[in-house]
């Protein structure tokens, strides 16, 4: 059950996310412009990393807002969590939500 | 290589089994080969061994990173199966399921295939329809495949409940006699054996660092025991295969996620059939040991972890006891996580690549161990022959390009 | 006479109170503390089970979770339970137990036959043989495996308890409340920390409960344990859990427990409460102190009943006034069995000799064993055991210079327990389970915590610190550690408990203690007691190739039994090494996986079971389709009224009467669970514009749309109306079981790939409840509920929407059609719905309003060749597969889905369409997911054209009637196809376009 630290909630439980893939792969502005290469590759073909992954995250049982997350895909650590650059800035130090286990203070909000 | 047989355990019983010899021989690598299957997994193995018996082609090697069976070959649930909607599915999963049965004569080790029946269940009216669309499908195809009422359920199924008061009752099922399971670990084990045998090389504890190319063409493989040359070069090494294809620059339409599974203590025979849910998203079938071996979806993540969470194990539990209150009281004993290739359509890639030469095996998602001698069969026919076999020609890479997917989602049972 | 061998005086077993209980159907008296175990050993039995493979007689080797040895059947009946270990097992009145795998009795055991044939049922054997004739692996060899193998049996019946989850955060969760545990969970606690303490054991105190004559802080140990227990029990944010197991320690420092609440206790004396409770527990630091097991000694025939883990031993006497042997033989390798050796002696036991594997010894135990008049045999070994169901004795013979043998005469020392020791090893599978990288410590020949990964410490004996000092100072500085990362701050300097530290000597490893004959040759070197593995097999397995560590488990079975071989892996894997000539380390160990001791799925599920499995949503009309005798339908997580019986009408006739009704009259059906979503902002013409595969721009206010949604690849993913409600408004509806997943996919789009466009998406689906009107007399129905309105066809138009007052309710109502009938869609606030709809069957009673269920909507729709998605599309379907090609813009340039179509696989000859089939006998109903084929034929393999989508009896066209994708669909019109069936049968039929019923639209335009 990964800890996810939500730009805009805080620190919650895996099960109130769901999870998007790989993180900025952008839809191409014109598909007919591509070749069927060209689509396939932004269709399917991903990279897959072994280690640090940068994803996609979606908020599903809370504010429903979808962010990044890069993460170690062995270890599961998360080693960054941020908002898309278009989306409204959080209030809280995105820093905060770096490393593994959540920082105290997050763990004791969660508590009332 | 001496003959396994209940006459050559009594003769190395007088001399306190010091005779026994080694399953497989314990290679060093040689310069170079003429094939080189990278990861001694079940598919791995099965394709050295019949490019040896099939194809002639006996200077092979198959390079191990850890031990033999140490991926998904010995992390699964031991499902054999060939009750796939789409006809290319399903000719392939036959190949495979006919090539199970009489494997162990074959490979002259017991693998322990037992035909013990693989059932899917209906919960509701459209788990019916699939239901019975692939059973026709399967029928006419010449696979075998029956329908069975709730009623034929708990008569094939006496531990099982049909109670139609539980929030999703069983309507009734699908049945392949033919499918059931074997013993993983025994599958690459006696392929090894076979194929080592026949003059297969097999080296542990090598890892593939890099793959060399020369003009668009392969030429061998950087491993930490040095380099190896190698006329052409398979890839099946499930859950790592894009870290694979990226060696040779090339990406895959695969994604790596954990898929979890689980046993019970070992109990006396309960269940005799392989039981699976897609509604309630479960299957359970219990081993020869004694242990009820269950597993279920695969975790939402990307993951090169063999471990995932246990909100999964959660909901199983759930499913489980929905179809079997009785199993309350019985406990986990221990689980663990594979890392599965999930394709897109749910179907697994076995062909050419874009290098000259080098060509994978990967994709099969959750479903790979029942295909392993089928695997392994038409991707030595693809290495040895240059081209895929009829059997495996749909799934080509390029189908990604084309579109023409064989989806096995939607229509599928649990996928797996 | 009962307990025969309880000492007069000493543990912390409640003397005053004195429980029954039965074992293999005979009565027994134990006191309350007691387990299982210990009442038996109190009662002198210590025959109590039968091994896996060669049913070997067997006793109980430990005192804890780690035994492999001792397992019960407890109870019967629908509380009965296999495999539970009697060290574990506290005694309540009345408990009944018996022996497994043991037939007709553990005395008399026939399955012992096996053992003749133990020099043929070798590691592995099975993959050796049961190959020919190959029929008889299925009919003869596997059944009698099967039968063979499995240890206790399944309950037959349901389960009469019930099991509950918590969810828990704190600053410090401390596993283990040993020395080292309280320590820890002290500092935190003064510290002012969330702090959860959690043990197995039914008391606090670990180690410290089976030993004697320790002071900690000057007091004796078990005091101060009760003392640090008070202590922490005046903290507030303290939880102390006894009877709870740490089993899994999962990523990002989420470790899940088992707490046993009512085990203990007479079964069915707590109704109501659960009994068993998973807690989930997020932890922002542990301090693991999860202490260590002892590892016995493979030396031959070392299974016998009366073969005890000499700490075991010592825990039998010193907590729970049990002598297991009067005469007993230590034998040993480090020194921490010369304690056991005193406190027997001291308790009353004879020990007529420690036999030591070491050279020499000289310790301060050694000495007071010497003084005690304790016979030290140094640099010898047992080299056999005497006796069968029990120990007899043993015969001891020095070794030889490189230990590799014995050497000179035997003595024989009778005796009735042998207690062992081979050294311990820390119990690390929690810190493995945390990813932590584990050392291997020469001097403890054992694997110790390195490198941690997640946010924890351990301390302690799991640590590698076996001594008291050391387990009291590493807990109370781990527990200040963990309260510092934690962020918080320690109040007042640490207060380490203080013990007197004892000089011991080191240990030595001799990991096949040599017998008489090579090993293999004379009696048994058991490792894995349960699977009957011995060290012979493990040489096997090496010999055969099966080299790595994860072969050999695998190979030989060892580690894998219910103990998952926390007393067999090390001296497994160092008999693995020494066959190799290895380091250990470079052999490896094994990986430890959860759980750290087996959990019910009782306690997994917990109280997801029964009709609390899933969530059963039900639309607000729900109580009135129960009143009206609906049969429901699951439709996802929604029960819908599937029809309507009424009398004793059959389903048939049920669907017939109802779909006469609204192709004459009127008939109504709930819609609520369709999904419904509430688009608004600027940008929502274009975001639909672009989700939708037709043009959105131009949709005038008031006026509803069909759209069809598809994913990239071109494939169909979900259809349904919507309707423009205002110019920066609209509000969608999709399928009932799609809703989440659109709503998802719609945000996920806006965000993600369009975040410039202001719209803004709300799901609306339970504030809106839907009641849909259908047939000739829709308009005279909805003419009385909304008399104000203007319902010509002129004023509200087929595809348009109205607000209006229906019923006295403002209500939005929708003119349009799924069933090709001239129909409304009724939505109001979903509180008002009951009355709204109770309302409408008062005034269509005069039209006989009939209410309809999904069979007859179902067939309804088909008539008119209306697909349902996932019925006729199933994630390979296009529209244009559908023809439903006038859906398709030709004219925008891009939508989700678009650039697919151009794709080679997209516009194959070979692709599948939708048609109608009619089957040549009218009263036959084509069963859905029928196969089509070209020809007449019953060969197969036969190529396969598709298959039925949709089937069923059509009461207006008073025939059967189906949809179908087949190839070549629309080339196939008139041609005549075949569905060869189940049982032979093969019936013709005819392709038609995929519309039966009123294909101009004049009744839904009407």
């Amino acid at each position: 059950m990964l800890l996810i630290n939500c730009p805009w909630c805080g620190p919650r439980d895996e099960t109130e996310f769901s999870y998007g893939g790989e993180a900025h792969r952008v839809r191409p502005a014109d598909p007919s412009a591509l070749t069927d290469e060209q689509w396939a590759d932004f269709l399917f073909m991903r990279t897959n990393p072994k280690g640090a992954h940068k994803e996609r995250w979606v908020h599903s049982h809370g504010c429903r807002r979808w962010f990044n997350v890069e993460r170690h895909t062995v270890t599961h650590q998360i080693l960054n969590v941020y908002p898309p650059a278009s989306a409204p800035q959080p209030v809280q130090d995105i820093e905060a939500a770096n490393g593994d286990a959540a920082p105290a203070s997050s763990q004791k909000g969660a508590r009332s | 290589m001496s003959t396994y047989s209940v006459f050559s355990l009594i003769k190395n019983a007088f001399s306190n089994h010091q005779e026994w010899d080694r399953a497989w021989r314990d290679a060093a690598p040689k310069a170079s080969y003429d094939v080189i299957v990278i990861g001694g997994g079940g598919h791995g193995l099965a394709t050295a061994y019949y490019l040896a018996k099939e194809h002639g082609i006996t200077n092979v090697a198959v390079i191990e990173k850890g031990w033999l069976g140490g991926g998904n070959t010995g992390r699964n649930t031991t499902i054999i199966r060939s009750n796939y909607l789409w006809d290319e599915s399903s000719a392939l999963y036959e190949k495979s399921l006919k090539l199970y049965e009489g494997l162990s004569q074959e490979l002259n080790y017991n693998i322990m295939f037992s035909q013990r029946g693989v059932m899917n269940l209906a919960h509701n009216l459209h788990d019916v329809r699939e239901g019975m669309r692939r059973v026709n499908a399967l029928r006419l195809n010449g696979i075998d495949s029956e329908w069975m009422t709730k009623e034929q359920v708990k008569e094939f199924v006496p531990a099982i409940n049909i109670d139609q008061n539980v929030r999703y009752p069983i309507m009734g099922a699908t049945l392949q006699r033919r499918g059931g399971t074997a013993r993983h670990d025994a599958v690459a084990w006696g392929y090894a054996r076979a194929a080592s045998a026949r003059g297969v090389d097999i080296i542990q504890n090598c890892e593939v660092t890099g793959i060399r190319r020369l003009g668009g063409r392969v030429v061998g493989v950087e491993t930490t025991k040095g380099f190896i040359g190698a006329k052409k070069v398979g890839i099946v090494t499930a859950g790592h295969s894009s870290v694979l294809a990226a060696m040779a620059d090339f990406r895959l339409p695969v994604e790596s996620h954990p898929l979890q599974a689980l046993v019970s203590e070992p109990v006396k025979p309960i269940l005799d059939t392989v039981v699976m849910s897609n509604a309630v998203h479960v299957y359970v079938s219990q081993s020869d040991k004694g242990e009820l071996v269950i597993g279920a979806g695969i975790d939402a993540f990307h993951s090169y972890g063999q471990r995932g969470s246990f909100h999964m194990i959660e909901h199983q539990m759930g499913a489980l006891l929905e179809l079997f209150p009785m199993f309350s009281r019985l406990r986990m004993l221990r689980q663990w996580g594979g890392i599965v290739d999930v394709c897109p359509d749910a179907s697994p890639i076995i062909g050419k690549t874009p290098v000259e030469n080098l060509f994978i095996n990967c994709g099969w998602g959750t479903g790979g161990f029942k295909a392993t001698p089928g695997s392994g069969w038409v991707f030595a026919h693809t290495i040895a022959t240059g081209q895929p076999h009829a059997l495996n020609a749909p799934f080509a890479l390029d189908r990604f390009t084309s579109g023409n997917l064989i989806d096995e989602h939607g229509a599928a049972a649990v996928a797996h | 006479m009962t307990n025969t061998h309880r000492t007069p005086t000493g543990g912390t077993v409640d003397r005053s109170k004195t429980i029954s209980f039965t074992f293999n159907g005979k009565s027994y008296q134990g006191h309350a503390g007691d387990t299982l175990a210990s009442a038996l050993l109190a009662n002198g039995v210590h025959l109590v089970g039968r091994s896996f493979k060669y049913h070997r007689p067997r006793g109980i080797l430990s005192a804890g979770s780690e035994e492999p040895n001792a397992l019960i059947q407890l109870e019967r009946g629908a509380h009965t339970e296999p495999n539970l270990r009697a060290t574990q097992i506290e005694i309540y009145e009345g408990l009944t137990a018996s022996s497994q795998n043991a037939w007709p009795s553990v005395e008399f055991d026939v399955g012992a036959v096996n053992n003749l044939f133990s020099k043929i049922f070798v590691a592995g054997f099975y993959y050796k043989t049961f190959m020919h004739p190959q029929s008889m692996w299925m009919r003869v060899y596997e059944p009698i495996i099967r039968r063979a193998a499995g240890l206790g049996k399944s309950p037959q019946e349901a389960d009469p308890d019930i099991y509950d989850k918590m969810h828990a955060h704190c600053e410090v969760l401390v596993v283990g409340a040993g020395p080292a545990g309280l320590a820890a969970a002290l500092e935190a606690a003064r510290g002012g920390a969330r702090v959860i303490l959690a043990d197995e054991q039914p008391r606090f105190g670990g180690s410290l409960l089976g030993s004697r004559g320790e002071t900690i802080d000057g007091m004796p140990a078990l005091e101060w344990v009760a003392k640090a227990e008070a202590e922490l029990r005046s903290h507030p944010e303290v939880t102390l859990l006894p009877r709870t197991t740490v089993t899994g320690y999962f990523d990002h420092n989420y470790l899940v427990m088992a707490e046993r609440r009512t085990d203990h206790l007479p079964r069915g004396s707590k109704p109501g409460v659960s009994r068993q409770r998973l807690w989930k527990v997020r932890a922002a630091q542990v301090v693991l102190a999860t202490g260590s097991h002892e590892r016995p000694l493979v030396f031959a025939d070392n299974d016998r009943p009366g073969v005890m883990l000499a700490g075991a031993a010592r825990t039998y006497v010193n907590q729970f006034g049990v002598l297991p042997g009067r005469r007993v033989v230590v034998f040993t390798n480090n020194d921490s069995a010369y304690q056991a050796a005193l406190d027997l002696h001291d308790s009353g036991a004879a020990v007529p000799a420690i036999i030591d594997l070491r050279k020499s010894v000289d310790g301060p135990l050694a000495r007071k064993a010497r003084a005690q008049g304790i016979r030290i045999i140094t640099n010898s070994a047992i080299s056999e055991v005497e006796g069968g169901k029990k120990v007899r004795g043993v015969q001891v013979q020095a070794l030889a210079a490189d230990g590799e043998t014995v050497t000179g005469p035997a003595e024989s020392i009778a005796c009735d327990l042998i207690a062992m020791s081979g050294g311990w090893n820390p119990a690390v599978h929690l810190f493995s389970q945390s990813m932590g990288k584990l050392r291997y410590d020469e001097a403890l020949a054992a694997f110790v915590p390195n490198l941690s990964v997640q946010a924890e410490r351990s301390a302690g004996a799991c640590k590698g610190s076996f001594a008291l000092p050391a387990c009291l100072a590493e807990g109370a500085e781990a527990g200040r550690a963990a309260l510092a990362a934690a962020g918080l701050d320690a109040a007042e300097p640490a207060r380490v408990p203080t013990a007197e530290a004892l000089e011991e000597q080191p240990l030595r490893p001799l990991w096949i203690v040599p017998g008489k004959k090579p090993v293999g040759q004379k009696g048994k070197h058991f490792v894995d007691y349960q699977n009957d593995v011995t060290a012979a097999d493990v040489l096997l397995a090496s010999r055969e190739g099966y080299q790595s560590v994860e072969h050999l488990k695998r190979y030989t079975t060892t580690g894998m039994g219910t103990d998952q071989g926390k007393t067999s892996n090390v001296n497994a894997l160092a008999i693995l090494a020494k066959s190799l000539a290895s380091p250990i380390p470079q052999v490896g160990t094994t990986t430890f996986r959860p759980p750290y001791t087996p959990l019910t799925y009782g306690t997994i599920a917990g109280r997801d079971v029964g009709e609390l499995a899933d969530v059963a949503r039900v639309t607000p009309i729900h109580a009135w389709h129960v009143e009206q005798g609906a049969v429901f339908e699951d439709v996802g997580q929604w029960k819908r009224p599937w029809y309507f019986p009424r009398g004793a009408e059959t389903m048939e006739e049920a669907v017939r009467r109802e779909c006469r009704a609204v192709r004459t009259s009127v008939g109504v059906l709930d819609a609520s669970t369709l999904g419904k979503i509430d688009i608004q902002g600027p940008d929502a013409a274009t975001f639909l514009n672009r989700m939708y595969t037709n043009a959105w721009l131009k949709l005038d206010i008031g006026r509803c749309r069909y759209g069809v949604m598809c994913k990239e690849d071109g494939m169909i993913m979900d259809d349904g109306v919507t309707t423009r409600l205002g110019p920066n408004h609209f509000i969608m509806t999709t399928t009932t079981g799609n809703a989440a997943k659109v709503l998802d996919w719609l945000e996920e789009y806006l965000q993600t790939e369009w975040p410039e466009l202001k719209v803004y998406l709300t799901s609306v689906t339970e504030q809106w409840s839907t009641a849909s009107i259908a047939g000739p007399k829709a308009r005279e129905v909805v003419a009385a509920l909304a008399p104000d309105l203007d319902l010509s066809a002129e004023a509200f138009p087929f595809m348009s929407m109205k607000e209006a007052v229906v019923a006295g309710v403002p209500a939005r109502i929708f003119r349009i059609s799924f069933t090709g009938e001239l129909s409304y869609e009724i939505n109001v606030p979903s509180h008002q719905a009951l009355h709204v709809w109770r309302e409408m069957m008062r005034v269509g009673a005069r039209y006989d309003i009939t209410p309809y269920g999904t069979e007859t909507m179902h067939v309804l729709r088909a008539e008119k060749g209306y697909i349902i998605v996932g019925q006729e599309t199933d994630g390979t379907v296009t529209p244009f597969d559908l023809g439903m090609d006038w859906i398709v813009s030709k004219q925008k340039k891009d939508f989700v889905g678009k650039r697919s179509y151009a794709r080679p696989g997209a516009v194959d000859d070979g692709r599948k369409q939708l048609v109608g089939l009619l089957p040549e006998d009218p009263a036959f109903v084509l069963q859905e997911g029928a196969q089509i084929v070209e020809d007449a034929d019953n060969r197969t393999p036969i190529p396969m054209l598709g298959h039925v989508t949709s089937s069923y009896y059509s009461e207006t066209l008073g025939r059967s009637f189906a949809l179908a994708l087949i190839k070549n669909g629309t080339n196939r019109l008139d041609q005549a196809v075949y569905a060869p069936l189940d049982g032979g049968r093969i019936v013709k039929c005819t392709v038609t376009k995929p519309v039966f019923f009123d294909p101009e639209g004049v009744r839904l335009h009407g």
